[in-house]
């Protein structure tokens, strides 16, 4: 049984459909990529994957003992955060407020479950530090350590590298397919062909042709050929 | 100072600096959330909405005014602060659009059931709370203090929650946590203490309680933990200084604690400022 699984789906919004006939599973210890131009639907795809809408047709099956908020997320900056007054301890930690119990405060465990997943993504110097005084690469492990607090199963990342310097894009990527050797499934959403293919173990492209497989599969596909090629070009042009 | 002594002799002047001091900490501790909401403007949404329900409240001649008040303004606050992406008017337009509509509803009321001679008094004061604060009465005390510590408990108790829901509400949505929930809550203790500041500085100046301190706060401090805690002392030191400098020299009271505020603000940005340097 795999961790997530799903069969002719449709996504949208207010009966609309963004995107459909979306066919895909995820397996432990996958890294697999979703590729799709803007407006193909992929975030759409992204928060019914969460659970935060539902599907507009087929359903989405979890299995292999993954529970609903189990799929920890990095999701894309927002407006509110780019000055929020919140240091890296105080967000780390809030990681774990989806599935402890309520109490109003946190247990040592949880504490140092946070001291933990800072130490992994390096940041533990930084705790102290205001979050809005980082640079966008130690934002963005700050997020993965939060997320990593909320589980250890499914990570799911909406665009990790936007935004971000080449060096700093791919000292993160190194972090992300560390996780991923560790055993965390990697779910990650992207526009940059170019690093699925050299990272992900399988894509799911979505738009007018949709497209899921192994990233072998897909490199000798005509639809992964085609984008490939685009990609070329749009580099030879720069 | 003899004159401040002899001032306190007067219950109504210990009620005011009690129940003042009360509505700035609670004011102050729900602004550093609303403010990183980008609520900032719901203070003022709310009271006018309050104004309206009052006017409501005293043409049919209610005794106790805060039994209206209080569900309707809870009702306001929970349709503003849903924040559903599917609403069809977006967030700033809906709270000045129930805000000025409700502005104008009570001011109508009032007008045609006129139950005073001194209508624009009447209005003048519940705008700008210029007496009220003065003429409380036992009860409102009693009522200010049970509400506060109300606001307070709950406050303690959901402070992570709130943290994390403010900070990154799809995030703790995806981990399993009841956003809702607190979103709710949030709405209803921000009802609470408008309806509560509304006594202290009238409809108009609200938004100056909710968001002075915590915007203050921010110039200054860089966690969401110290800004909490330095935005409720520094707004009941503001409130406490507003207060006894209007006493002692005659001048609106809610426009005094407002200006105190103000003060402070612009002190804490120059901190920050030689601080930071930005």
């Amino acid at each position: 049984m795999s961790y997530i699984s799903c069969e002719n789906l449709a996504v949208g919004y207010e009966g609309q459909a963004v995107a459909s006939g979306i066919s895909f599973s995820v397996e432990k210890g996958d890294y697999l990529c979703i590729l799709g131009e803007n407006g193909s639907g992929k975030s759409t795809l992204m928060k019914t994957i969460l659970g935060l809408q539902e599907p507009l047709s087929g359903e989405i099956k979890r299995g292999d003992g993954l529970q609903k908020g189990e799929i920890g997320y990095l999701p894309q900056q927002t407006v509110v955060q780019k000055d929020f007054p919140a240091s890296v301890q105080e967000i780390v930690r809030s990681g774990v407020l989806g599935r402890s119990k309520f109490r109003p405060f946190y247990t040592k465990e949880e504490k140092q479950l946070a001291k933990e997943n800072m130490e992994r993504m390096d940041i533990l110097d930084l705790a102290g530090k205001c979050y809005r005084d980082l640079s966008g690469g130690q934002q963005q492990r700050v997020l993965l350590a939060r997320a990593m607090c909320a589980t250890r199963k499914v990570l799911l990342l909406d665009e990790p590298v936007t935004g971000l310097d080449p060096h700093v894009t791919a000292e993160l990527y190194q972090v992300i397919e560390k996780l991923n050797k560790e055993g965390v499934t990697i779910i990650m959403i992207s526009h940059d062909i170019e690093s699925a293919i050299t990272y992900g173990s399988k894509i799911l492209h979505i738009g007018r042709k949709n497209f899921f497989g192994t990233t072998e599969e897909y490199k000798n596909s005509k639809i992964g050929k085609y984008y490939l090629e685009q990609e070329e070009k749009e580099v030879c042009k720069h | 100072m003899q004159t401040l002594i002899e001032y306190l002799q007067y219950p109504f002047v210990r009620y005011a600096i009690i129940v003042g001091i009360l509505i700035a900490l609670c004011s102050a501790l729900l602004g550093v959330t609303l403010v990183l909401k980008r609520f900032s403007y719901i203070g003022d949404g709310l009271s006018h909405v309050a104004f309206g329900a009052i006017a409501i409240a005293s043409v049919l001649k209610l005794t106790n005014q805060t039994v209206l008040v209080l569900p309707i303004t809870i009702l306001s606050a929970i349709l503003l602060l849903r924040t559903g992406q599917n609403t069809k008017i977006k967030g700033d337009a809906a709270i000045a659009m129930i805000s000025v509509g409700a502005l104008a509803f009570g001011y109508l009321i009032m007008n045609i059931f006129a139950a005073s001679s001194n209508l624009s008094g009447d209005v003048c004061s519940t705008l700008f709370g210029s007496m009220s604060i003065l003429t409380l009465k036992r009860t409102d005390v009693w009522l200010t203090v049970v509400l506060a510590i109300v606001v307070f408990v709950m406050f303690f108790l959901f402070y992570h929650h709130i943290f994390a829901v403010t900070f990154d509400e799809t995030f703790s949505k995806a981990v399993g946590m009841k956003t809702e929930v607190y979103n709710l809550l949030i709405a209803v203790i921000t009802a609470l203490v408008i309806v509560l500041a509304m006594n202290l500085v009238g409809s108009l100046l609200v938004s100056a309680l909710v968001i002075f301190p915590a915007l203050s706060a921010m110039r200054i401090f860089r966690s969401f933990k110290q800004v909490t805690i330095f935005s409720v002392v520094l707004s009941g030191i503001c409130t406490m200084m507003g207060l006894l400098i209007s006493i002692l020299s005659d001048t609106p009271t809610g426009a005094t604690i407002v200006a105190a505020d103000v003060v402070a603000f612009l002190i804490c940005a120059l901190i920050g400022k030689i601080r930071y340097g930005n």
